[in-house]
């Protein structure tokens, strides 16, 4: 990570400054952490770290994509149980395999972003209003479909190791983590190399512009959306695989860490500047924080203080950066 | 021709509301008629007239053009209206143990022949949310009212309103600082989470570290079962040493991975104790991926699938449980009793059991455990 935080640098970005600092930030916790106690830079801990990374990882690069585009997706926490319960219905009470299981999961929380997608380009509704309908909407379904009532996988012990097995057996770390890095590397791909991703980048820049020159930029930010949704997705099938239960009341909340770590990677606000290892940077930062304060014992109201701070000063790096500019 | 429409569809549907909350009132003991007129481009017109007496023995006349359903709906709520109405306001409804809970008052509403509403916030934490959904009920006057009050100091003006207006008040779950409920149904959660801290005492061999994972410091629950326990080891059991006190919310995934924080930071830890549901599911999920069943001993709060399965395994020690079903029926049946005028004990406790592998599946504990 080192080496393409170094990369980067040398790379001339607008964001690639704050992305820099938050790689920085992330090594002197570390420090600090290793410093103040023996238990934390220990094997089993780091991985805790990197496995409580998984979930708000991949809502975060999901959510990332909507904010580099200038929105918001507030829904997507709800979007991601939603989606866990969709895949627990079709795997318990349809009886059908673990893969479609999944996939209906994912077509769930992608039908969700489709939906908000639509909701914000053709009715032109903002977006921050149409994904915190899409949040209870959301939510209220999982309710529905899931009788107010955790669905479990018991009966298909290897849903769980899609979260908690280990494809490479001889190092210990569970599938999960190494999702989490396959969905950032597809997704830096998809931002950097696609036309979806150019398009992203140009809907934030200047959505005006974009028109102007013939782009269709509501079909592209219908497409963006639903990309947004079909992580959620991901993110739910993850958090129920480690549950091994897809819990219906959960989700909510889950947007603001999500959120917050693509801003503390970087991700401007205001739209048209991010980048996905900025977020992974940033989601490792919340939960790098959260285990650190944990293992001090600190108490847990001042956990809370500290990480808003965190996101305080990180918007505030990111406002003095376009005053510069 | 858009825009005209949608303000069809909304009147349609104004009407149709206005329509179902007379039916509504239909229910109360106050005398209240209401007449509504409403009208859009002379297209649709609805004048609804509802009047009730103290007998409930209602007249209700009702035209829309249109709107038969909801005309109907209103005529249904009419039919019942000889049945005592008891809107339950509880802690929660996401969780196994409040849909628990429910079931109990529904199934004390059939037998007493009761309509009965249940409804509740979303977390421990929104006070305002049962505040606002006491008035609502308050507002739809009531036979009476069931409360499991989340802050007992906050509800107190609209239980001094209740009072004013003769609406009986059954508290339930935790108690109510005030002198104005008939009786409070609920379990002795102080006594309960001491019961835990001296099952835990005896699987440790009376030394050792415990910590607490516990759902959150502001709620009634949180704040007894996490007092129940630490004062119950401070007094009884001092050789026993409380390292780490954490809140989970009550979220099975924060709480796994602090869970996981707190075996880290003390690797001598040889007890953990959950608070309540979503909290020991994350603490069996942490002890569970770090490996370390069998090595740390499990206590844990309610029932659930998967907390039942994991005792019946061996992986967690027992756990408490109360008696949520009976919580509901004791509830319903405590406000017919009262309504009929009969006296009530000051408190009705529902109990507490302990629950282990070889009492699971036992004739007097198994109907206290929801899956």
């Amino acid at each position: 990570m080192a080496v393409a935080a170094v990369q980067r640098r040398l790379v001339i970005r607008a964001d690639a400054l704050q992305r820099v600092l938050a790689f920085g930030a992330l090594i002197v916790l570390i420090f600090i952490f290793s410093l103040a106690s023996p238990n934390f830079l220990q094997f089993n801990n780091i991985v805790g770290i990197l496995l409580a990374t998984a979930v708000n990882g991949v809502l975060a690069i999901g959510v990332t994509f909507v904010i580099i585009t200038g929105g918001i997706d507030l829904s997507v926490g709800t979007v991601m149980t939603f989606s866990a319960v969709i895949a627990g219905e079709v795997i318990t009470v349809g009886q059908m395999p673990v893969p479609l299981g999944i996939l209906a999961g994912l077509l769930a929380g992608g039908f969700a972003g489709f939906v908000n997608g639509i909701l914000i380009a053709k009715l032109k509704i903002p977006p921050f209003i149409a994904t915190l309908g899409m949040l209870n909407v959301a939510r209220g379904l999982a309710l529905v479909i899931s009788g107010v009532k955790p669905i479990y996988f018991n009966d298909t012990p290897e849903f769980n190791s899609i979260a908690m097995g280990n494809v490479i057996p001889a190092i210990e770390i569970p599938n999960a983590v190494l999702i989490l890095f396959a969905a950032a590397i597809i997704a830096s791909l998809v931002l950097n190399r696609t036309i979806l991703g150019r398009y992203t980048f140009a809907l934030g820049s200047n959505e005006e512009a974009a028109r102007l020159s013939g782009v269709n930029v509501d079909r592209w930010k219908i497409a963006v959306y639903t990309l947004t949704g079909l992580f959620s997705g991901l993110a739910g099938i993850l958090i129920a695989s480690r549950l091994n239960s897809a819990q219906p009341a959960l989700g909510q909340g889950y947007e603001l860490d999500a959120i917050a770590a693509a801003v503390i990677g970087g991700t401007s606000l205001n739209g048209g500047e991010g980048s996905i290892l900025g977020t992974i940077i940033g989601a490792f930062i919340i939960s790098t924080l959260t285990n650190g304060l944990r293992i001090l014992s600190v108490p847990q109201e001042w956990q809370i203080v500290v990480t808003g701070a965190i996101v305080i000063l990180a918007v505030y790096l990111d406002v003095v950066r376009r005053r510069k500019k | 021709m858009r825009f005209k429409q949608l303000s069809l569809l909304v009147v349609g549907l104004l009407i149709a509301v206005l329509l179902a909350s007379c039916g509504n009132s239909t229910n109360t003991t106050a005398a209240q008629p209401v007449a509504t007129t409403a009208s859009v481009a002379g297209a649709t017109t609805a004048s609804v007239a509802g009047a009730t007496t103290a007998s409930a023995a209602g007249a209700t006349t009702a035209s829309a053009a249109g709107a038969t359903t909801a005309a109907g709906q209103a005529g249904a709520a009419a039919a019942t209206g000889s049945q005592p109405y008891i809107p339950i306001i509880s802690k929660g409804f996401q969780h196994q143990f409040w849909q628990a809970v429910k079931a109990g008052a529904e199934k004390g509403a059939k037998d007493f022949n009761a309509r009965i509403t249940f409804e509740g916030p979303e977390t421990e934490t929104q006070v305002d949310k049962q505040i606002e959904m006491l008035q609502a009920a308050l507002d739809k006057k009531p036979q009476a009212i069931c409360l499991a009050a989340l802050d007992s100091k906050a509800v107190a003006p609209l239980l001094q309103k209740a009072k004013a207006a003769n609406i009986p008040v059954i508290g339930f779950d935790s108690g109510v600082d005030s002198d104005i409920p008939v009786t409070t149904v609920a379990t002795d959660n102080l006594a309960a989470a001491a019961l835990a801290a001296d099952k835990m005492a005896a699987l440790m061999g009376d030394k050792g570290e415990v910590a607490l994972v516990v759902h959150d410091q502001t709620s009634r629950t949180g704040i007894d079962r996490r007092d129940g326990f630490l004062n119950q080891m401070k007094s009884k059991h001092p050789n026993i040493t409380i390292v780490d006190t954490q809140y989970g919310g009550g979220d099975q995934l924060k709480s796994t991975d602090l869970t996981k924080a707190i075996i880290q930071s003390h690797p001598n830890v040889k007890g953990i104790f959950g608070a309540n549901e979503g909290s020991i599911i994350g603490v069996l999920n942490g002890v569970k991926e770090l490996k370390k069943e069998g090595q740390i001993f499990v206590i844990g709060y309610d029932s659930g699938k998967q907390q039942i399965d994991a005792i019946k395994a061996g992986t967690e020690s027992g756990a408490v449980t109360q008696d949520p079903i009976g919580i509901g029926y004791k509830c319903v049946e405590s406000a017919v009793k009262a309504l009929k005028g009969e006296t009530l004990p000051k408190s009705i406790d529902t109990g507490f059991h302990w629950y282990d592998k070889t009492n699971v599946e036992a004739a007097d504990i198994k109907p206290l455990l929801y899956q």
